[in-house]
Protein backbone atom coordinates (compact mmCIF):
# COMPACT_ATOMS: atom_id res chain seq x y z
CA UNK A 1 0.00 0.00 0.00
CA UNK A 2 1.15 3.54 -0.64
CA UNK A 3 0.37 6.78 0.80
CA UNK A 4 -2.10 8.85 -1.55
CA UNK A 5 -2.31 12.13 0.98
CA UNK A 6 -1.78 13.03 4.55
CA UNK A 7 -5.11 14.73 5.19
CA UNK A 8 -4.25 15.44 8.86
CA UNK A 9 -0.95 16.59 10.44
CA UNK A 10 -0.19 17.33 14.40
CA UNK A 11 -1.70 20.20 14.40
CA UNK A 12 -5.09 19.40 12.92
CA UNK A 13 -5.78 16.12 14.76
CA UNK A 14 -5.08 17.96 18.43
CA UNK A 15 -7.72 20.60 16.73
CA UNK A 16 -9.80 18.03 16.35
CA UNK A 17 -9.65 16.30 19.65
CA UNK A 18 -10.04 19.38 21.39
CA UNK A 19 -13.41 19.77 19.21
CA UNK A 20 -14.43 16.12 20.04
CA UNK A 21 -13.73 16.64 23.70
CA UNK A 22 -16.00 20.14 23.68
CA UNK A 23 -18.97 18.48 21.90
CA UNK A 24 -18.67 15.49 23.99
CA UNK A 25 -19.22 17.77 26.94
CA UNK A 26 -21.81 20.12 25.40
CA UNK A 27 -24.17 17.05 24.52
CA UNK A 28 -23.80 15.52 28.11
CA UNK A 29 -24.17 19.27 29.68
CA UNK A 30 -20.86 17.96 31.88
CA UNK A 31 -18.72 15.41 33.39
CA UNK A 32 -20.91 13.60 35.22
CA UNK A 33 -21.43 9.90 35.08
CA UNK A 34 -19.10 10.35 32.39
CA UNK A 35 -16.74 7.49 30.90
CA UNK A 36 -14.48 6.93 27.85
CA UNK A 37 -13.72 3.23 26.61
CA UNK A 38 -11.18 3.37 23.65
CA UNK A 39 -11.48 -0.09 21.72
CA UNK A 40 -7.97 -1.46 20.77
CA UNK A 41 -5.60 -0.11 20.10
CA UNK A 42 -5.19 3.54 18.97
CA UNK A 43 -9.30 4.15 19.82
CA UNK A 44 -7.67 3.27 24.04
CA UNK A 45 -5.08 6.33 22.57
CA UNK A 46 -7.47 8.53 21.66
CA UNK A 47 -10.02 7.99 24.60
CA UNK A 48 -6.59 8.56 27.56
CA UNK A 49 -6.24 11.99 24.97
CA UNK A 50 -9.27 13.43 25.34
CA UNK A 51 -9.99 12.74 28.91
CA UNK A 52 -7.19 14.63 29.67
CA UNK A 53 -8.40 17.39 27.21
CA UNK A 54 -11.69 17.54 29.16
CA UNK A 55 -10.20 17.26 32.42
CA UNK A 56 -8.02 20.41 31.07
CA UNK A 57 -11.23 22.32 30.21
CA UNK A 58 -13.21 20.95 33.34
CA UNK A 59 -11.30 20.02 35.93
CA UNK A 60 -12.20 16.32 36.19
CA UNK A 61 -10.80 13.33 34.32
CA UNK A 62 -13.25 10.89 33.32
CA UNK A 63 -11.96 7.31 34.09
CA UNK A 64 -10.94 5.24 30.36
CA UNK A 65 -11.30 1.94 29.89
CA UNK A 66 -9.81 -0.68 27.18
CA UNK A 67 -11.66 -2.84 25.22
CA UNK A 68 -10.62 -5.69 22.64
CA UNK A 69 -13.20 -6.87 21.02
CA UNK A 70 -11.45 -9.92 18.97
CA UNK A 71 -13.82 -12.37 21.25
CA UNK A 72 -16.85 -11.03 19.95
CA UNK A 73 -15.86 -10.47 16.41
CA UNK A 74 -18.27 -11.84 13.96
CA UNK A 75 -16.14 -12.95 10.79
CA UNK A 76 -13.77 -14.78 13.17
CA UNK A 77 -14.73 -17.99 11.13
CA UNK A 78 -13.71 -15.80 7.75
CA UNK A 79 -10.57 -14.22 8.44
CA UNK A 80 -7.49 -15.67 7.06
CA UNK A 81 -4.74 -14.15 9.80
CA UNK A 82 -4.71 -15.42 13.23
CA UNK A 83 -5.94 -12.47 15.17
CA UNK A 84 -3.97 -11.33 18.35
CA UNK A 85 -6.34 -11.63 21.81
CA UNK A 86 -5.62 -7.98 23.32
CA UNK A 87 -6.64 -7.64 26.93
CA UNK A 88 -10.05 -5.76 28.06
CA UNK A 89 -9.38 -3.73 30.66
CA UNK A 90 -12.00 -1.43 32.23
CA UNK A 91 -11.25 -0.68 35.70
CA UNK A 92 -14.32 0.45 36.21
CA UNK A 93 -18.49 0.11 37.11
CA UNK A 94 -20.10 0.83 33.93
CA UNK A 95 -23.41 0.73 35.34
CA UNK A 96 -25.57 3.85 35.14
CA UNK A 97 -22.54 5.07 33.50
CA UNK A 98 -22.78 7.25 29.84
CA UNK A 99 -20.16 5.43 28.11
CA UNK A 100 -18.57 7.49 24.77
CA UNK A 101 -16.70 4.32 23.02
CA UNK A 102 -14.09 5.70 20.89
CA UNK A 103 -12.39 4.35 18.14
CA UNK A 104 -9.93 5.90 15.35
CA UNK A 105 -11.87 4.88 12.10
CA UNK A 106 -15.40 4.04 11.65
CA UNK A 107 -16.17 1.56 8.02
CA UNK A 108 -18.22 -1.13 8.17
CA UNK A 109 -19.90 -0.63 11.85
CA UNK A 110 -18.73 -4.43 12.76
CA UNK A 111 -16.21 -3.12 14.80
CA UNK A 112 -18.57 -0.94 16.71
CA UNK A 113 -21.40 -3.80 16.58
CA UNK A 114 -19.05 -6.12 18.40
CA UNK A 115 -18.29 -3.46 21.52
CA UNK A 116 -21.48 -2.66 21.94
CA UNK A 117 -21.64 -6.71 22.61
CA UNK A 118 -19.25 -6.93 24.81
CA UNK A 119 -19.35 -3.83 26.77
CA UNK A 120 -23.14 -4.93 27.70
CA UNK A 121 -21.41 -8.07 29.15
CA UNK A 122 -19.94 -5.57 31.98
CA UNK A 123 -22.41 -3.74 32.94
CA UNK A 124 -25.71 -1.84 32.09
CA UNK A 125 -24.56 2.24 31.51
CA UNK A 126 -27.52 4.87 31.05
CA UNK A 127 -26.74 4.67 26.92
CA UNK A 128 -23.50 4.30 24.90
CA UNK A 129 -22.40 7.26 22.40
CA UNK A 130 -19.68 6.76 19.99
CA UNK A 131 -17.14 9.36 18.83
CA UNK A 132 -14.64 8.16 15.90
CA UNK A 133 -11.73 10.49 14.67
CA UNK A 134 -12.46 9.85 10.98
CA UNK A 135 -16.30 8.56 9.33
CA UNK A 136 -14.85 7.22 5.89
CA UNK A 137 -18.42 5.61 5.17
CA UNK A 138 -19.30 2.21 3.68
CA UNK A 139 -21.41 1.08 6.66
CA UNK A 140 -22.89 -2.63 6.64
CA UNK A 141 -24.44 -2.19 9.93
CA UNK A 142 -27.24 0.47 11.03
CA UNK A 143 -24.28 2.53 13.58
CA UNK A 144 -23.77 6.12 13.20
CA UNK A 145 -21.14 8.03 15.16
CA UNK A 146 -22.95 10.78 18.04
CA UNK A 147 -18.92 12.38 17.43
CA UNK A 148 -17.09 12.78 14.22
CA UNK A 149 -13.71 13.92 13.77
CA UNK A 150 -13.46 14.67 9.96
CA UNK A 151 -15.86 12.43 7.46
CA UNK A 152 -13.70 11.38 4.71
CA UNK A 153 -15.34 10.05 1.50
CA UNK A 154 -13.26 7.26 0.33
CA UNK A 155 -13.34 4.60 -2.34
CA UNK A 156 -13.00 0.74 -1.17
CA UNK A 157 -9.70 0.26 -2.62
CA UNK A 158 -8.43 2.95 -0.13
CA UNK A 159 -7.87 2.61 3.63
CA UNK A 160 -7.42 5.09 6.24
CA UNK A 161 -4.39 5.41 8.77
CA UNK A 162 -4.08 6.49 12.37
CA UNK A 163 -0.97 7.67 13.03
CA UNK A 164 -0.21 8.29 16.78
CA UNK A 165 2.71 8.89 18.67
CA UNK A 166 2.04 6.41 21.42
CA UNK A 167 2.04 3.29 19.06
CA UNK A 168 3.46 4.83 15.68
CA UNK A 169 5.88 7.64 16.51
CA UNK A 170 3.86 10.44 14.84
CA UNK A 171 0.44 12.14 14.73
CA UNK A 172 -1.23 12.05 11.83
CA UNK A 173 -4.10 10.67 9.30
CA UNK A 174 -3.42 9.16 5.66
CA UNK A 175 -5.20 7.98 2.89
CA UNK A 176 -3.64 4.69 1.45
CA UNK A 177 -4.26 3.18 -1.69
CA UNK A 178 -3.50 -0.19 -2.61
CA UNK A 179 -1.47 -0.93 -5.17
CA UNK A 180 -2.93 -3.65 -7.06
CA UNK A 181 -6.81 -2.78 -6.07
CA UNK B 1 -0.75 -10.68 13.37
CA UNK B 2 0.99 -13.77 14.98
CA UNK B 3 1.80 -17.32 12.74
CA UNK B 4 -0.35 -20.04 14.62
CA UNK B 5 -1.06 -22.40 12.04
CA UNK B 6 -1.79 -25.63 13.99
CA UNK B 7 -5.60 -27.37 13.84
CA UNK B 8 -4.45 -29.77 16.53
CA UNK B 9 -2.89 -29.29 19.76
CA UNK B 10 -1.36 -33.08 20.07
CA UNK B 11 2.11 -32.67 22.31
CA UNK B 12 4.75 -29.79 23.91
CA UNK B 13 7.44 -31.55 21.78
CA UNK B 14 6.47 -30.23 18.49
CA UNK B 15 6.03 -26.81 18.90
CA UNK B 16 8.97 -23.96 18.74
CA UNK B 17 9.71 -22.05 21.54
CA UNK B 18 7.92 -19.14 19.18
CA UNK B 19 4.10 -20.97 19.63
CA UNK B 20 4.23 -21.78 23.33
CA UNK B 21 5.11 -18.23 23.89
CA UNK B 22 2.06 -17.44 21.42
CA UNK B 23 0.07 -19.24 23.82
CA UNK B 24 1.29 -18.10 26.79
CA UNK B 25 0.35 -14.68 25.77
CA UNK B 26 -3.51 -15.66 24.52
CA UNK B 27 -3.73 -16.76 27.68
CA UNK B 28 -3.16 -14.09 29.84
CA UNK B 29 -5.83 -12.22 27.63
CA UNK B 30 -8.44 -15.25 28.42
CA UNK B 31 -7.45 -14.95 32.06
CA UNK B 32 -8.61 -11.36 32.02
CA UNK B 33 -12.36 -12.68 30.95
CA UNK B 34 -12.47 -15.27 33.67
CA UNK B 35 -11.97 -12.16 36.52
CA UNK B 36 -15.33 -10.37 34.67
CA UNK B 37 -18.96 -10.39 35.82
CA UNK B 38 -20.13 -12.39 33.10
CA UNK B 39 -17.89 -14.77 32.53
CA UNK B 40 -18.85 -15.80 29.21
CA UNK B 41 -17.61 -14.96 25.68
CA UNK B 42 -19.32 -15.65 22.28
CA UNK B 43 -16.09 -16.87 20.43
CA UNK B 44 -17.33 -20.58 19.58
CA UNK B 45 -20.57 -19.70 19.54
CA UNK B 46 -22.49 -22.81 17.10
CA UNK B 47 -19.21 -25.08 17.85
CA UNK B 48 -19.20 -28.36 19.68
CA UNK B 49 -16.82 -29.45 21.25
CA UNK B 50 -16.32 -33.38 22.50
CA UNK B 51 -14.55 -34.58 25.47
CA UNK B 52 -13.60 -38.30 25.02
CA UNK B 53 -12.18 -39.73 28.40
CA UNK B 54 -10.81 -43.62 28.34
CA UNK B 55 -8.90 -42.83 31.38
CA UNK B 56 -11.12 -41.34 34.85
CA UNK B 57 -10.28 -37.77 35.42
CA UNK B 58 -12.14 -34.52 37.19
CA UNK B 59 -9.98 -31.61 36.87
CA UNK B 60 -8.80 -31.94 33.07
CA UNK B 61 -12.30 -32.60 31.93
CA UNK B 62 -13.96 -30.12 33.65
CA UNK B 63 -11.11 -27.43 33.50
CA UNK B 64 -11.76 -27.98 29.27
CA UNK B 65 -15.71 -28.74 29.89
CA UNK B 66 -15.93 -24.92 31.44
CA UNK B 67 -13.19 -23.30 29.21
CA UNK B 68 -15.18 -24.39 26.22
CA UNK B 69 -18.45 -23.36 28.31
CA UNK B 70 -16.77 -19.58 28.62
CA UNK B 71 -16.30 -19.55 25.09
CA UNK B 72 -19.93 -20.50 24.21
CA UNK B 73 -19.15 -24.13 22.91
CA UNK B 74 -21.67 -26.75 23.28
CA UNK B 75 -20.19 -29.41 24.79
CA UNK B 76 -20.35 -33.32 24.82
CA UNK B 77 -18.78 -35.91 27.36
CA UNK B 78 -17.98 -39.38 26.37
CA UNK B 79 -16.30 -41.41 28.96
CA UNK B 80 -15.43 -44.89 27.69
CA UNK B 81 -17.14 -46.67 31.17
CA UNK B 82 -20.17 -46.01 29.89
CA UNK B 83 -20.13 -45.50 26.32
CA UNK B 84 -19.78 -48.03 23.32
CA UNK B 85 -16.41 -48.31 23.58
CA UNK B 86 -17.36 -51.22 26.46
CA UNK B 87 -19.03 -53.02 23.37
CA UNK B 88 -15.57 -52.80 21.90
CA UNK B 89 -15.68 -49.59 19.65
CA UNK B 90 -12.36 -49.08 18.53
CA UNK B 91 -11.02 -45.32 19.09
CA UNK B 92 -10.54 -45.12 15.19
CA UNK B 93 -14.67 -45.30 14.95
CA UNK B 94 -15.17 -43.76 18.06
CA UNK B 95 -13.67 -40.85 16.44
CA UNK B 96 -14.97 -41.13 13.04
CA UNK B 97 -18.63 -41.23 14.77
CA UNK B 98 -18.14 -37.88 16.59
CA UNK B 99 -16.83 -36.30 13.66
CA UNK B 100 -20.05 -37.61 11.64
CA UNK B 101 -22.05 -35.58 14.38
CA UNK B 102 -20.78 -32.71 12.78
CA UNK B 103 -18.71 -31.71 16.05
CA UNK B 104 -15.57 -29.68 15.77
CA UNK B 105 -13.27 -30.18 18.31
CA UNK B 106 -12.21 -33.53 20.14
CA UNK B 107 -10.15 -33.31 23.29
CA UNK B 108 -8.85 -36.99 23.94
CA UNK B 109 -7.24 -38.46 26.77
CA UNK B 110 -6.23 -42.13 26.33
CA UNK B 111 -4.09 -44.79 27.96
CA UNK B 112 -2.11 -45.68 25.43
CA UNK B 113 0.78 -43.23 23.89
CA UNK B 114 -0.40 -41.99 20.75
CA UNK B 115 -3.68 -41.50 20.85
CA UNK B 116 -4.06 -38.22 20.28
CA UNK B 117 -1.91 -38.00 17.58
CA UNK B 118 -3.62 -41.51 15.62
CA UNK B 119 -6.68 -39.92 16.10
CA UNK B 120 -5.79 -36.80 14.27
CA UNK B 121 -4.48 -38.47 11.73
CA UNK B 122 -7.97 -40.22 11.36
CA UNK B 123 -10.36 -37.13 11.61
CA UNK B 124 -10.68 -33.79 9.44
CA UNK B 125 -11.88 -32.20 13.02
CA UNK B 126 -9.47 -30.29 15.49
CA UNK B 127 -7.53 -32.88 18.49
CA UNK B 128 -6.58 -31.88 21.35
CA UNK B 129 -4.34 -34.17 23.54
CA UNK B 130 -5.96 -33.99 27.28
CA UNK B 131 -3.47 -36.88 28.22
CA UNK B 132 -2.04 -40.11 26.09
CA UNK B 133 -0.54 -42.85 28.45
CA UNK B 134 2.95 -41.99 29.49
CA UNK B 135 3.26 -39.33 26.75
CA UNK B 136 2.42 -36.01 26.65
CA UNK B 137 -0.33 -33.62 28.92
CA UNK B 138 0.42 -30.50 26.70
CA UNK B 139 -2.52 -28.60 28.45
CA UNK B 140 -1.01 -29.69 32.20
CA UNK B 141 2.40 -28.42 30.88
CA UNK B 142 1.14 -24.86 29.25
CA UNK B 143 -0.52 -24.16 32.83
CA UNK B 144 2.39 -24.76 34.67
CA UNK B 145 4.60 -23.15 32.98
CA UNK B 146 1.80 -20.04 32.47
CA UNK B 147 1.51 -20.48 36.40
CA UNK B 148 5.52 -20.05 36.53
CA UNK B 149 5.68 -17.48 33.98
CA UNK B 150 3.31 -14.96 36.07
CA UNK B 151 4.69 -15.48 39.44
CA UNK B 152 8.26 -14.90 38.06
CA UNK B 153 7.56 -13.18 35.00
CA UNK B 154 10.53 -15.34 32.65
CA UNK B 155 11.20 -18.55 32.81
CA UNK B 156 14.50 -18.59 30.89
CA UNK B 157 17.06 -19.38 33.84
CA UNK B 158 14.51 -20.94 36.37
CA UNK B 159 15.62 -23.99 38.31
CA UNK B 160 12.36 -26.08 38.21
CA UNK B 161 12.58 -29.39 39.74
CA UNK B 162 10.00 -32.02 39.34
CA UNK B 163 9.53 -34.80 41.45
CA UNK B 164 8.06 -38.27 41.56
CA UNK B 165 7.16 -40.83 39.50
CA UNK B 166 9.47 -39.90 36.23
CA UNK B 167 9.19 -42.84 34.18
CA UNK B 168 5.00 -42.86 34.31
CA UNK B 169 4.55 -39.11 34.05
CA UNK B 170 3.33 -36.99 31.25
CA UNK B 171 2.76 -34.39 32.74
CA UNK B 172 6.82 -34.56 33.67
CA UNK B 173 7.64 -35.27 29.73
CA UNK B 174 5.31 -32.19 28.44
CA UNK B 175 6.76 -29.76 31.53
CA UNK B 176 10.46 -31.07 30.41
CA UNK B 177 10.33 -30.41 26.91
CA UNK B 178 8.42 -27.08 27.35
CA UNK B 179 10.70 -25.65 30.19
CA UNK B 180 13.90 -26.54 28.54
CA UNK B 181 12.79 -25.15 25.14
CA UNK B 182 11.47 -22.15 27.03
CA UNK B 183 15.76 -21.95 28.70
CA UNK B 184 14.98 -23.03 32.19
CA UNK B 185 16.89 -25.68 34.16
CA UNK B 186 15.10 -28.43 34.45
CA UNK B 187 16.28 -30.92 37.25
CA UNK B 188 14.23 -34.63 37.66
CA UNK B 189 13.99 -36.36 41.05
CA UNK B 190 12.86 -39.66 41.44
CA UNK B 191 13.77 -42.90 42.89
CA UNK B 192 16.17 -44.42 40.60
CA UNK B 193 13.81 -47.15 38.76
CA UNK B 194 11.26 -44.46 38.39
CA UNK B 195 13.85 -42.56 35.92
CA UNK B 196 13.33 -43.29 32.77
CA UNK B 197 16.19 -44.37 30.54
CA UNK B 198 17.82 -41.45 28.12
CA UNK B 199 15.68 -38.41 29.99
CA UNK B 200 18.76 -36.79 29.92
CA UNK B 201 18.54 -36.66 26.14
CA UNK B 202 15.00 -34.31 26.10
CA UNK B 203 16.78 -31.23 28.08
CA UNK B 204 16.87 -32.56 31.44
CA UNK B 205 19.71 -30.61 33.17
CA UNK B 206 20.29 -32.81 36.56
CA UNK B 207 18.83 -36.21 37.46
CA UNK B 208 19.25 -37.25 41.27
CA UNK B 209 17.60 -39.38 43.77
CA UNK B 210 18.09 -37.24 46.59
CA UNK B 211 15.25 -34.65 47.48
CA UNK B 212 17.39 -32.41 48.87
CA UNK B 213 19.74 -31.88 46.27
CA UNK B 214 17.16 -31.27 43.57
CA UNK B 215 15.27 -28.57 45.78
CA UNK B 216 18.37 -26.43 46.89
CA UNK B 217 18.80 -23.99 44.51
CA UNK B 218 15.33 -24.86 42.94
CA UNK B 219 12.89 -21.90 42.13
CA UNK B 220 9.87 -23.77 42.09
CA UNK B 221 9.47 -27.52 42.59
CA UNK B 222 6.57 -29.94 40.11
CA UNK B 223 5.38 -32.19 42.78
CA UNK B 224 3.75 -35.47 40.80
CA UNK B 225 1.43 -37.98 42.44
CA UNK B 226 2.86 -41.71 43.36
CA UNK B 227 0.76 -43.55 40.77
CA UNK B 228 0.72 -46.74 42.97
CA UNK B 229 -2.08 -47.94 40.91
CA UNK B 230 0.29 -47.78 37.71
CA UNK B 231 3.17 -49.05 39.70
CA UNK B 232 3.59 -52.44 38.43
CA UNK B 233 6.99 -52.92 39.29
CA UNK B 234 6.13 -52.28 42.59
CA UNK B 235 9.47 -49.49 42.86
CA UNK B 236 8.40 -48.29 45.74
CA UNK B 237 7.29 -50.18 48.17
CA UNK B 238 5.56 -48.06 51.13
CA UNK B 239 3.59 -44.39 50.75
CA UNK B 240 5.16 -43.52 54.01
CA UNK B 241 8.52 -44.53 52.80
CA UNK B 242 8.45 -42.39 50.13
CA UNK B 243 7.13 -39.46 51.77
CA UNK B 244 10.07 -39.78 54.37
CA UNK B 245 12.44 -40.24 51.01
CA UNK B 246 10.90 -37.49 48.60
CA UNK B 247 8.12 -35.61 50.46
CA UNK B 248 7.50 -32.18 50.39
CA UNK B 249 7.81 -30.86 54.04
CA UNK B 250 7.76 -27.83 55.67
CA UNK B 251 11.51 -29.18 57.46
CA UNK B 252 12.71 -29.35 53.56
CA UNK B 253 11.20 -26.11 52.35
CA UNK B 254 13.14 -24.55 55.07
CA UNK B 255 16.85 -25.09 53.84
CA UNK B 256 16.06 -24.00 50.21
CA UNK B 257 14.82 -20.66 48.59
CA UNK B 258 12.23 -18.77 50.95
CA UNK B 259 9.82 -18.30 47.84
CA UNK B 260 10.10 -21.66 46.33
CA UNK B 261 7.14 -21.94 44.26
CA UNK B 262 5.30 -25.30 44.89
CA UNK B 263 3.12 -26.80 42.27
CA UNK B 264 1.25 -29.69 42.14
CA UNK B 265 -0.81 -31.18 38.79
CA UNK B 266 -2.97 -32.68 41.21
CA UNK B 267 -5.05 -34.61 42.78
CA UNK B 268 -2.80 -34.22 45.65
CA UNK B 269 -2.18 -37.14 47.86
CA UNK B 270 -1.23 -34.98 51.57
CA UNK B 271 1.16 -37.32 53.27
CA UNK B 272 2.53 -39.10 50.40
CA UNK B 273 4.38 -36.65 48.15
CA UNK B 274 3.59 -33.69 49.84
CA UNK B 275 2.63 -32.84 53.42
CA UNK B 276 -0.64 -31.01 54.07
CA UNK B 277 1.34 -28.06 55.83
CA UNK B 278 2.93 -27.33 52.47
CA UNK B 279 -0.17 -28.02 50.33
CA UNK B 280 -2.15 -25.04 51.65
CA UNK B 281 0.83 -23.58 52.93
CA UNK B 282 1.81 -19.75 51.21
CA UNK B 283 4.04 -21.56 48.55
CA UNK B 284 1.73 -23.48 47.17
CA UNK B 285 0.26 -21.98 43.94
CA UNK B 286 -1.85 -25.33 43.24
CA UNK B 287 -4.79 -23.71 43.38
CA UNK B 288 -4.30 -20.88 41.16
CA UNK B 289 -2.80 -24.18 38.86
CA UNK B 290 -6.23 -24.78 38.30
CA UNK B 291 -7.42 -21.82 37.67
CA UNK B 292 -5.08 -21.15 35.21
CA UNK B 293 -5.80 -24.45 33.23
CA UNK B 294 -9.24 -22.68 32.56
CA UNK B 295 -7.52 -19.82 31.08
CA UNK B 296 -5.04 -21.70 29.20
CA UNK B 297 -7.27 -24.59 27.52
CA UNK B 298 -9.65 -21.74 26.80
CA UNK B 299 -6.16 -20.20 24.70
CA UNK B 300 -5.92 -23.76 23.20
CA UNK B 301 -9.54 -23.91 22.29
CA UNK B 302 -9.41 -20.58 19.91
CA UNK B 303 -6.56 -21.03 18.64
CA UNK B 304 -7.42 -24.68 17.09
CA UNK B 305 -9.95 -23.84 15.84
CA UNK B 306 -8.88 -20.44 14.22
CA UNK B 307 -6.06 -22.82 12.71
CA UNK B 308 -8.36 -25.44 11.74
CA UNK B 309 -10.00 -22.92 8.88
CA UNK B 310 -6.80 -22.42 8.10
CA UNK B 311 -5.63 -25.59 7.43
CA UNK B 312 -9.09 -25.95 5.29
CA UNK B 313 -9.04 -23.24 2.76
Amino acid sequence: MKQKARIMDKVALQKTLKRLALQIVEKNKGTRDLALIGIMNRGIYLARRIAKLIAEREGFEPPVGAIDITLYRDDLSMIAEQPVVGRTEINFDITSKKVILVDDVLYTGRTIRSALTELIDFGRPQFIQLAVLIDRGFRELPIRADFVGKNIPTSKKEAIEVRLTESDGVDEVAIMEKDNG
Amino acid sequence: MANWKRKHLLGISELAREEIEFILNTTTSFKEVLGREVKKVPTLRGKTVVNLFYEPSTRTRISFEVAAKRLSADVINIEAETSSVRKGETLFDTGKNIEALKADIIIVRHNCSGAAEMLARHVNISVINAGDGWHEHPTQALLDIFTLREKFGRIDGLNVSIVGDIAHSRVARSNIWGLSKLGAKVTVCAPKMLIPVAIEQMGVSRITDNIDEALKDADAVNVLRMQFERDEARAFPAQLEYFKTFGITDERLEKVKKNIMVMHPGPINRGTEISSEVADGANSVILEQVTNGIAVRMAVLFLVSQGAKKVKT
